[in-house]
């Protein structure tokens, strides 16, 4: 990939940025993973390897959440702009080379963040932990290349329309550059007191709902109907998801504050805007369930379809914690519990993971031309990490009820931290298999690369039969 | 944009969307926040904190440079008379000054004014350090409205001459603990904001409107696998109890799930002699397996050593 970055952008072959993202998303998901499994053993176990600054639950835990969330997930996306966009342009992307560049700089400059992290330089400040000349490099060098890409390709589409898919990916890529810019205020300018706290959870709040959920339903929008044949069921449903993503999903920050001294209207206006979010959440599931319709058995047989139509099913539990967890009455009990934080992996691990890892699949697969290298090994990427996941999810739900009645009954904190013990080990169990599975996934896409059958001129990856 | 053309309409009413949200999340808050007064707990908590706790360009790494001290003065620095305890907040040559003093206007207007009229700390500067006191005023209704006085400008007090007369023993490492605090993810388990449920009763009302002015960064938290420690000092004022914990956890609290926190107390203890951790850890497991009665003794931290800022840290949340 490295003697693309200087070479003229007609030599690039047409996709090159876009596997390149592909396999540093992969890279960087089985490291945060692996990240994430190690910290829950110290959860478990919290003698197992100790004493050392760097190996140190406090200086390790952010370094998961960024490994995951702008390594992965936001990688994932970015190969999944650079392969549907043109290709629902019915074009090409408008540069190769830049996307070859963004996907350097966005390596390199995670590398370099995550570094400080790891050795304490941060700002203390949940999600937005990245110093501030962090969070510049991420909107100037990752975010506004990807944007420009994105924009351009769009406007030399050669259709007359712009399918769902890229309103959300052209919309996605301008809100979370605003975002970033706008939610680390407090660190360029130095805001102090409840305006930097309330601004950490906007940011956090309007990363998860203008950028991951938005992008990770754009792209099932694109993955099902590609792959099953069907149209999209409704075009008018995407619209109602659109608009009222952009609406509701933007408005109810506050809600992640409610046991602060914020003032009452924005909590109260906060609580509803936050139960509205159930409008573009059942526009997304209703709209791909049913374009699935006379298609299901692919849901069996086929592995991509499989994968996007778990993540829409996922959205559902997700979406129903999402719109009611925030109110006041079901707050008071499950806020700072470890339901929030099984709720939080449904939303990353569940829902936006397993769209994404249907999209690099499916783009690794066209873009290279190659069937996947084995469909057991597909298989068993599936299966890790649906059970790893729903492991992890359920003990966490557990441990948070045990922990949320141990707030409300004044139980010694001692007490909930024992009885929490087995759901805790439950909780590595889960993430280890999750490592594991993303492994497998690593191995089984480089030997894609290397030994996968060829795919002809003008097929789909999936009409070709598995050799293994 | 030529063929975004067509979706002139879209786009406009995208940008009245977002705008419109931004307008309600972050522009009509602001008011609300613009209006908040500091109080008692905001002052002193700036004060001793210091300007910043996380990333900051004074001390990049979170090491402990340029921080402020809090004082407890039983003597007059100037005259070396005998006087009432009295907390003071140091902030030596070079050290950026707090918040409040940097931008008095977010005190809140009624702290802001006495701070700068009967305060005077609009006189302080960084080049000469600062010595600040908190400081009250009675009001009408009886109840009293605490503002900062620079006592560098309304006493001549310095720096060196307060840290002198306090002694290494009345001197708190609060604002450099505070940044520990936020370098080691403390606050990935434990919060600083109790609840509205019945946990007030444990562990303590939950913080006012006005008790954040001035602080960066909150650290809130968010994830309550340990205790909420916003008034911890409150519940247990014990060093040596806080030093056990430090130091290894389960020494006090034999199912405590938190990570130890040896590494802080650096390669030497208070004599000067180095720490055998190995040593340490392995009568420490022997101890664990039954082959010892009582577990090692816990070194004593040097005076100049992490674990003693974060302890001093920690005892300072009231």
């Amino acid at each position: 990939m490295l003697k693309y970055l200087f070479a003229k952008n007609e030599d690039i072959p047409d996709g090159a940025a876009a596997v390149y993202f592909g396999f540093s998303a992969i890279t960087w998901f089985v490291i945060g993973t692996g990240l994430g499994a190690f910290n829950a053993s110290k959860l478990a176990f919290p003698d197992f390897v100790t004493g050392l600054e760097f190996v140190s639950f406090g200086h390790m835990r952010q370094v998961h959440v960024h490994a995951v969330i702008i390594g992965w997930i936001s990688m994932a996306f970015a190969m999944a702009m650079m392969y549907m966009t043109p290709a629902l342009g019915n074009t090409k992307l408008w540069s190769e080379k830049l996307g070859v560049w963004n996907a350097l700089l966005w390596n390199v400059g995670l590398s370099l963040g995550l570094t400080l992290l790891w050795a304490g330089m941060t700002s203390g400040r949940e999600y937005s932990d990245f110093p501030w000349f962090i969070d510049l490099y991420v909107v100037f060098l990752v975010v506004m290349p990807l944007g420009i890409n994105v924009w351009k390709t769009i406007i030399h589409r050669k259709t007359q329309g712009i399918y769902t898919t890229n309103w959300f990916f052209a919309s996605a890529v301008f809100m979370v550059g605003v975002v970033f810019l706008v939610g680390n205020l407090p660190e360029y300018f130095h805001l102090t007191g409840l305006t930097e706290a309330y601004l950490t959870w906007w940011f956090a709040h309007n990363v998860l709902g203008l950028w991951i959920t938005p992008v990770a339903a754009a792209i099932a929008y694109y993955t099902i109907p590609k792959v099953s044949g069907n149209p999209l069921y409704s075009h008018r449903i995407g619209h109602l998801h659109f608009w009222s993503v952009v609406v509701f999903y933007s408005t109810p920050a506050a809600h992640h504050l409610m046991s602060a001294p914020l003032p009452e209207w924005l909590k109260s206006f906060a609580s509803v805007e936050g139960v509205l979010i159930l409008v573009p959440a059942v526009a997304f599931v209703s709209n791909i369930l049913l374009t699935m319709q006379g298609k299901w058995n692919m849901f069996v047989e086929n592995l991509e379809i499989r994968f996007t139509v778990t993540a829409c099913l996922m959205a559902i539990p997700l979406n129903m914690q999402g719109g009611f967890q925030q109110t006041r009455a079901i707050n008071w009990y499950i806020h700072g519990t470890g339901w929030i934080v099984a709720h939080a992996h449904l939303a990353l691990l569940g829902f936006s993971t397993f769209a994404e890892v249907a999209a690099v699949y499916l783009g690794l697969q066209t873009l290279m031309k190659r069937k996947l290298y084995s469909l057991t090994l597909g298989n068993l990427h599936f299966w890790f990490l649906l059970i790893g996941f729903t492991t992890y999810w359920v003990s966490m739900t557990i441990a948070g009820l045990i922990q949320g009645a141990g707030k409300i009954y004044e139980v010694p904190y001692i007490d909930v931290v024992m009885a929490e013990h087995p759901y805790m080990i439950a909780r590595w169990i889960g993430g280890s298999l999750v490592f594991t599975g993303n492994c497998v996934w690593l191995y089984n896409m480089w030997m894609t690369a290397r030994a996968g059958t060829v795919v002809p001129e003008g097929r789909m990856p999936h009409e070709l039969a598995y050799e293994r | 944009m030529v063929n975004f053309r067509e979706y002139k309409i879209g786009a406009r009413f995208f940008g009245i969307a977002l705008g419109g949200s931004m307008c309600i999340t972050l522009f009509l808050p602001s008011f609300d926040f613009r209006n908040v007064n500091a109080t008692e707990v905001a002052l002193d908590k700036q004060l001793w904190a210091g300007w910043e706790s996380g990333f900051n360009l004074d001390d990049p790494w979170l090491r402990g440079d340029h921080r402020p001290l809090r004082v407890t003065l039983k003597v007059d620095p100037k005259t070396g008379q005998p006087m009432e305890a009295t907390t003071a907040y140091v902030y030596p040559a070079g050290t950026r000054m707090p918040n409040g003093v940097d931008h008095p206007d977010i005190l809140g207007a009624m702290v802001q004014q006495l701070s700068l009229d009967k305060g005077r700390i609009s006189e302080a500067n960084e080049s000469q350090g600062a010595v600040f006191l908190l400081s009250s005023e009675p009001q009408g209704d009886g109840t009293k409205q605490f503002y900062i006085e620079d006592a560098s400008a309304t006493k001549g007090w310095t720096p060196d001459a307060v840290l002198k007369a306090a002694g290494d023993e009345n001197t708190y490492h609060a604002a450099y603990g505070k940044a520990i605090f936020v370098r080691e993810g403390c606050w990935w388990c434990h919060t600083l904001l109790p609840e509205e449920t019945q946990d007030w009763q444990v562990f303590g009302a939950p913080p006012m409107l006005g008790d954040f002015n001035g602080e960066s960064p909150t650290a809130f938290g968010s994830d309550r696998k340990a205790p909420d420690i916003l008034h911890v000092g409150s519940r247990n004022s014990s060093r040596e109890w806080m030093m056990m914990h430090f130091f290894n956890p389960r020494l006090v609290q034999p199912y405590s799930i938190m990570p130890r926190f040896d590494y802080l107390w650096g390669k030497v203890d208070a004599k000067g002699q180095t720490i055998d951790y190995d040593k340490w850890r392995s009568e420490y497991n022997e101890y664990v397996e039954g082959q010892r009665v009582t577990p090692p003794e816990v070194p004593m931290y040097a005076s100049n050593s992490d674990a003693r800022a974060l302890i001093d840290f920690v005892l300072s949340l009231k």
